[in-house]
This record gives structure tokens, C-alpha cells and sequence, in this order.
């Protein structure tokens, strides 16, 4: 049996709209050394031994977009990999480092300015293949488009729900110090926002952000030396789907819910919808928040128009920050999230805190309508 | 440190290598090396509990391609991580891949590796990767003549020019044993001096016929835990251990100070920490990542921890050919066949062939209990594997 993973600290920026003034490098190491101070770690063998970033090469149109991460991460002579998907999958390249035995201590360091490119859309419009997906247009907006579409007829899901989604995300977004241009919005300024892809309208979508967000991991053997209050990775699960959407049932949630199982089954919960303090879900656009919660097991499966009616994302305290609603950069979602989801477990969230919170769930999303997912359970001694 | 379980390699599978793949797009070629593996390892997809991808993205201008991929590795349905690291991609993979069978969290890895440079533009790629700030308008892709320039003025202009060229026949000749090998030019030791002089300059001394290929194509490696592999495979190329070393950006930028390199770096450190005295003698096949036969010439000194000029006699003497006392490349090397994203997992997977003894026409005579494969990547990066024939941990 592998030894426990624990999450020592967490850092992240502000996520804002545009960080004109810093490169990657400099908000990468507003967040090592914030987590290097409340640690008391360093670069030496007994110290960090592996670093893993979390970038993407067309975002930040660099190929290699690590190679300048080698002097912020103190990697020189050192381990330092990348991981280019959903930020969330260096939690679970970390966990499978530290119980090989390879390493002890790892840090994870996940970064990106979409301010950067022209358009998102056409970073995302290259994930598709140039022979079939491409020549129609699709980019990851318009993939959602179409899921929001199939998912709103299977479950419910109206104008008004998705208004509620984004406001209450907003009012929550006003209580996250890191989100501070979040501004509060109503339900009319979301319903008569522009359309993107008819049903998604341009409040639906998480905004466009820079920022930058960081966590050390130790073995349990070690990890007292780094913190008091280590929050446990208790399970963790991530599933494929098939890439072109015509070979899916785009509202069925399938890689989401077999990445839930693998979660669920490393984590011995039986009960997820009455098994969590604090949920983190990606909510790239509205419609997921209640879609990622049925996949989830949150709620039942069809039920999730019911559900964003009924308050159950208050009741089951989803998305206290704000969700990807209230910004953060589309490869960092997961990672904030379990960002959170820890800060919510050391009881250090502030405003946003769920009391006696000990149980959290973190999710990520990479590629098109939820093509892979990843589910991350987190508890507290 | 101590390792939670064994970890082997019990399937190789590659793509024929070519500049020019058109008869397959990505994922079509991507099949071709994993059915290979799988097929070696007396798998299919259903096995397989997770795949690990990597390649960089600006070759192809594909973002994220391990989703469409999965049309090709048969990832859809399984766990899967998507880790790039530049050239040392393909080595970071096995890393990965080893860590996810020892930790526990699976029995069996699909690695895959790949790049179909064809269809990009290679050199303006790898000089995008260059800090637009301060090097991009310095930067030449991978192109360099300083090793060429050391090499001359430490060991003489005459010795130094043949010793690249020896070097870079006789990676020919493994290549012309390897069927799935992307040049094989057949080259006799006879054409030493016309090459020298009428293959093109590209930067100094560093010539086209002493730099790698770009090539199309893939490789796939099945890892597998103890338990697995030994139910599976008859000899699985057991990891024993592997080491990773980065460095910063800018290098040399304070005068010529002798430096050390990632790559004597990482090898002592690897050395030391499995007990090696004398790698020489207690390895007994190297797969070197060695993108011109100027750097895999210099780089045997950084590898093998020499001071003087034995790498050079090394070379003179035929130590490194496929029948020598320590073999070098059997497979042809990266002057042969460069994927790049696939390149250093190419390292892996034929050294872990070696160990295996399923290295068919390019197998080394001598018994392998020991082999070493390298990889080389970003500015000036390493990752060494250790890869063994009797169980290790």
C-alpha cells in the first residue's frame, strides 16, 4: 500500500483581466515564494525534489512553455516536468511521484495569460482536427454551444436557471480576494448579454483572465515538517471520451462520471451526494455547473434544472469562490479549484469559508464539451 | 529513496520512421506503434488502464492532441496524462509512466511518443521556444557549431573532424541492421573525406550529414507492475532507476568557464546513487540522445565522466559499434530517426529492446544486464533511465 499525499500550502495571483505589466515568470513567483515562505522549504535534496508546471505551448505561443520556468522554480540541476492539460492532472502526476517512492516533496506551479492571445477561440479551434472539425469552425465555445443545447433539453435547464448560475457565481466571486473584478450582475444583464453559441450568451462564459496558482504536496512520513494542518488526497479519477461529438450522447457525462467512479472507489465513498463539506466544479460555462454536478452524483442524473431551482448549489456549497465563472484562466480551472478546496479545508477562506468544512471534491475539464475530466477528493485530519 | 513497487517494460511497439509519413494522419500513425506493443505484450486496449501522451505542440500546431489522438492510442474510456517537456518529452513519459505503475495507482501504461515534423516547420518551432524578450532573435533551432568549434580547438582540427565523421558512419551502419530506422544511407567508412568536404554547411564544422533527421513517426512502451510483467513477459526490461536535470535558460553567458553540464550531472548523481564505479564496464548498451554526431561524440565524455580524450579513442578504436565494447546506438540513434516528441521515448524503448533481446538484426552480440538511454531537451536538459535485466528493487 502507498504511503498518504497530503497538500502542504497553496498560493495563487489575483485573476484579472490583464496583466500587462508581469510576465509568466513574475507571477509564477509571487506564488513560489509565498508557498516557500509558509513552508519553510527549499531547493536542496531534503527539500523540493520535483516540480511540476502546468502551461500550454499555443497559449503562451512558446514551444517548450517551461523552458523559462527552470530560474522562477529553482529547478536549476533539479526535476522540473510540465503537464499540459487541466491543472487539476499535476495533482495527480504529483500524488503518483511521491507514492513511487521517487520523491517526497513536490511542487506544482500552473500559470497562463490568456490576455495574451488575440482570441481564445482560436487557440481552442486548434485542438480540432484539420481534416473533419476544423474546416467547420468549431472551437471549444461552440463544442459548448452545442452540449448546452442537448444537455438543456435532457434536463430542464432554462434562461432563467443559467441567469441564477451567473449571478449567484458573481455575489460569491465578491467575497474571493482573488477574483477582485468580479463585479456583481442581475439577471436581466445576463439573459440580454450577447450570444456566443446560441444558448451560451457572453455572461455564461468564464471571462478572460491572467493569473497564476501553486501548491506543494509531501508524503506522509514528512509532511508535519511543512505544515500543521495537511489536507489529505483521498481519492483521485480522470476519464477520456471520444473526441469527435457526433460519437457521443453530448449530455450523457460519460468520462465524468466513470473519472467520479475511479475517484470515489480510490477514496471509499459509497455516497457522493452526501459526501462532501465543499464542492469546486469547473464551470467553464453556466449550463456546466449544474451538467459536472449531475456527472458528479451531486445530484441525479436530469434533475439539474430541479436542482439550480430548488438552491442546491447554496445547499451543497458548490463553487464558494465563484467558480471558473468569476475567472481563472481555462488550463488552471482544476487546479484552482482544488486550490480552494484546500483553503476551504484549513479553514483559511475568509469570507467565502464554509464552516467546519473536512470533506472537499475538486474537478477539472481539458478539451471540448468535457472531453476528459478530472476528479479530485480531499479531506482534513 | 525507496520505491513502492517494480516497475517493467514488457512491449516496445514503433512506426517505420520517414520524413514524409503521408499514407496515415496522426492518430493513424499513432495506432501503428501501439497495436505494435500491444501485440508484443499479448494485450489489447481493454488491458490497458491508462495512456500517457506527449509531443510539443508547435510541430504540428495541434492543441492538446492527445484528445484527438485518443482516436489512435485507444485512450477513450481510460485514465491518461498529457506531460511535455521539449525533447526530453519522450524520457519524461517513461518517468511518468513509472511513477503511475509504482505508485500503485495502475498495473498497466501505454507511453506513447510522437511527431509528424512533415507537417510543420521544425527549426522556426524549436526557435520559438527561445525568450521572445531576450534570445528568439538569436536563436537557430537546434543548429549549433560551437561543439564542433570546442572539439577542434581542444583535440586538434584533423582528429576532431574524422572522429565526428567515424562516429557518424557507424551510426549509419546500425541504422542500415534497424528496418524501422528513417535514414539509412549506407555509408562505408571509404566516403570519410568526400563527405567532410561536400555535404552542406549548415553552422562552422557542423555539417547535413552530421545532424539528426527530422522525422515522422511514433513509439509506444507497455510498463507494467511486478506482479503483471512477470505474468506477461518472459524477460521485462526492468527500471531501475532514472534522474531528471533542468537548468536555466541562459547558458555561457559569463565568459567560457569550464560548466557543468546537466548531463555529467545527472550521471554521477545516477551512478552514485546505484552503486556504478566504472559505467564503462558495468553498462553494457547506451541509447544516447544524440542529435549530430559532433554532440554524441562530445557528450560520451559528459556521459562516462572522462577528463581527457578516451571518449575520442573510444570512437577511434570501434568501442561504440554494435560489436565493440560498449555499444552505443545499436538502433541508429537520432541522426537516424527524429520524431522529436517520440525521440527520447525511442531511447527507452530500444535499450529496454536490448535488455528484452527482441532487438532482432541490431541486437548486441554480448549478454545486456545493464543499459542506459538518455534523453536531451529544452536548453540543455537531461533524463537518464537505468534499465536492467534481473529485478531490481
Amino acid at each position: 500500500m502507498a504511503r498518504k499525499v497530503g497538500i502542504c500550502a497553496v498560493a495563487q495571483t489575483t485573476y484579472t483581466r490583464d496583466k500587462w505589466d508581469q510576465r509568466f515568470q513574475n507571477m509564477c513567483l509571487t506564488v513560489v515564494e509565498s508557498l516557500r515562505e509558509q513552508t519553510g522549504l527549499d531547493f536542496s535534496d531534503q527539500g523540493i525534489n520535483m516540480t511540476v508546471s502546468v502551461s500550454n505551448d499555443i497559449f503562451d505561443a512558446r514551444t517548450i512553455s517551461d523552458s523559462g520556468m527552470t530560474d522562477v522554480l529553482g529547478a536549476h540541476f533539479g526535476c522540473e516536468e510540465k503537464v499540459d492539460q487541466d491543472g487539476s492532472q499535476a495533482v495527480y502526476y504529483g500524488l503518483a511521484a511521491i507514492q513511487s517512492g521517487h520523491c517526497d516533496v513536490v511542487l506544482i506551479v500552473g500559470h497562463c495569460k490568456e490576455s495574451q492571445p488575440q482570441s481564445r477561440n482560436m487557440v481552442t479551434h486548434m485542438a480540432f482536427d484539420p481534416f473533419y472539425t476544423r474546416p467547420v469552425g468549431l472551437d471549444y465555445c461552440a463544442a459548448a454551444g452545442l452540449q448546452a443545447q442537448a444537455y438543456a433539453a435532457a434536463s430542464g435547464i432554462t434562461e432563467d436557471h443559467l441567469a441564477k448560475i451567473v449571478v449567484r457565481a458573481c455575489d460569491n466571486a465578491s467575497r474571493n480576494p482573488f477574483t477582485p473584478e468580479a463585479a456583481p450582475v442581475t439577471a436581466d444583464e445576463v439573459k440580454n448579454s450577447p450570444m456566443l453559441a446560441d444558448p451560451i450568451r457572453q455572461l455564461h462564459a468564464y471571462p478572460v483572465s491572467d493569473g497564476a496558482v501553486g501548491m506543494i504536496l509531501a508524503a506522509e512520513d514528512r509532511i508535519r515538517e511543512f505544515t500543521d494542518e495537511p489536507v489529505w488526497i483521498t481519492g483521485v479519477g480522470n476519464s477520456m471520451d471520444h473526441f469527435f461529438l457526433g460519437d457521443r450522447d453530448l449530455a450523457a457525462n460519460r468520462a465524468l462520471k466513470s473519472a467520479a467512479d475511479r475517484a470515489y472507489c480510490r477514496a471509499g465513498i459509497s455516497n457522493p451526494a452526501a459526501a462532501f463539506d465543499v464542492i469546486e466544479i469547473s464551470d467553464q460555462y453556466a449550463y456546466q455547473l449544474p451538467m459536472w454536478a449531475e456527472g458528479l452524483g451531486i445530484c441525479e442524473t436530469g434533475t439539474g434544472g430541479a436542482w439550480v431551482e430548488a438552491d442546491g448549489p447554496d445547499r451543497c456549497h458548490v463553487n464558494p469562490s465563484g467558480g471558473m465563472l468569476a475567472g481563472n484562466p481555462l488550463i488552471l480551472g482544476g487546479l484552482v479549484r482544488t486550490a480552494e478546496a484546500a483553503v476551504q479545508l484549513k479553514g483559511a477562506a475568509g469570507d467565502r469559508q464554509i464552516d467546519g468544512a473536512r470533506t472537499a471534491l475538486a474537478h477539472g475539464v481539458t478539451g471540448p464539451a468535457g472531453q476528459f475530466h478530472t476528479v479530485i477528493t480531499l479531506e482534513r485530519d | 529513496m525507496k520505491k513502492n513497487r517494480n516497475v517493467g517494460i514488457i512491449g516496445v511497439g514503433q512506426s517505420v520512421y520517414s520524413s514524409h509519413r503521408e499514407d496515415v494522419n496522426q492518430p493513424e500513425m499513432i495506432h501503428e506503434a501501439a497495436k505494435e506493443a500491444l501485440d508484443q505484450a499479448g494485450l489489447t486496449m481493454n488491458d490497458i488502464d491508462c495512456v500517457v501522451h506527449g509531443n510539443m505542440e508547435l510541430f504540428e500546431m495541434i492543441h492538446q492532441p492527445d484528445l484527438w489522438h485518443s482516436l489512435g492510442t485507444g485512450a477513450v474510456g481510460k485514465e491518461s496524462l498529457r506531460v511535455t517537456t521539449g525533447g526530453t518529452t519522450g524520457a519524461t513519459l517513461a518517468c511518468v509512466a513509472d511513477q503511475l505503475v509504482a505508485s500503485g495507482l495502475h498495473d498497466l501504461v501505454l507511453v506513447l511518443g510522437f511527431e509528424k515534423l512533415q507537417e510543420g516547420h521544425t527549426t522556426g518551432g524549436i526557435t520559438n521556444m527561445a525568450d521572445p524578450l531576450w534570445s528568439r532573435q538569436l536563436q537557430t533551432g537546434a543548429l549549433t557549431g560551437m561543439t564542433a568549434a570546442q572539439m577542434i580547438e581542444e583535440f586538434g582540427e584533423e582528429r576532431a573532424k574524422k572522429v565526428a565523421m567515424k562516429y557518424r558512419i557507424q551510426m549509419d551502419q546500425h541504422a542500415m541492421k534497424n528496418n524501422k530506422a528513417h535514414r539509412r544511407l549506407g555509408l562505408s567508412p571509404d566516403q570519410a573525406e568526400e563527405l567532410a568536404v561536400n555535404s552542406p554547411a549548415l553552422v562552422g564544422e557542423l555539417r547535413m550529414i552530421h545532424m539528426c533527421s527530422q522525422s515522422d513517426g511514433a513509439c509506444a512502451v507497455i510498463m507494467a507492475s511486478e506482479e503483471k510483467a512477470k505474468e506477461l513477459c518472459a524477460q521485462p526490461a526492468w527500471i531501475k532507476d532514472h534522474i531528471t536535470a533542468h537548468r536555466e535558460e541562459m547558458f555561457c553567458i559569463f565568459g567560457d568557464e569550464p560548466i557543468l553540464t546537466t548531463h555529467k550531472y545527472a550521471a554521477r548523481k545516477l551512478y552514485e546513487r546505484n552503486g556504478i564505479t566504472n559505467p564503462v564496464q558495468e553498462i553494457d548498451v547506451f541509447e544516447m540522445y544524440d542529435p549530430s554526431s559532433w554532440w554524441g561524440s562530445d557528450w560520451l565524455r559528459e556521459f562516462l565522466l572522462f577528463d581527457n580524450d578516451e571518449h575520442i579513442r573510444m570512437i577511434e578504436d570501434g568501442d561504440i559499434a554494435l560489436d565493440g565494447a560498449f555499444p552505443i546506438n545499436p538502433s541508429g540513434g537520432v541522426i537516424a530517426s527524429n520524431p522529436i516528441g517520440a525521440t527520447a521515448l525511442v531511447r527507452v524503448a530500444e535499450a529496454a529492446m536490448q535488455v528484452m533481446g527482441t532487438a532482432g538484426d541490431h541486437q548486441v552480440p554480448k549478454p545486456v544486464n545493464q543499459a542506459l538511454a538518455s534523453g536531451f531537451g529544452g536548453t540543455m536538459w537531461t533524463v537518464l533511465m537505468l534499465l536492467t535485466r534481473e529485478i531490481p528493487w
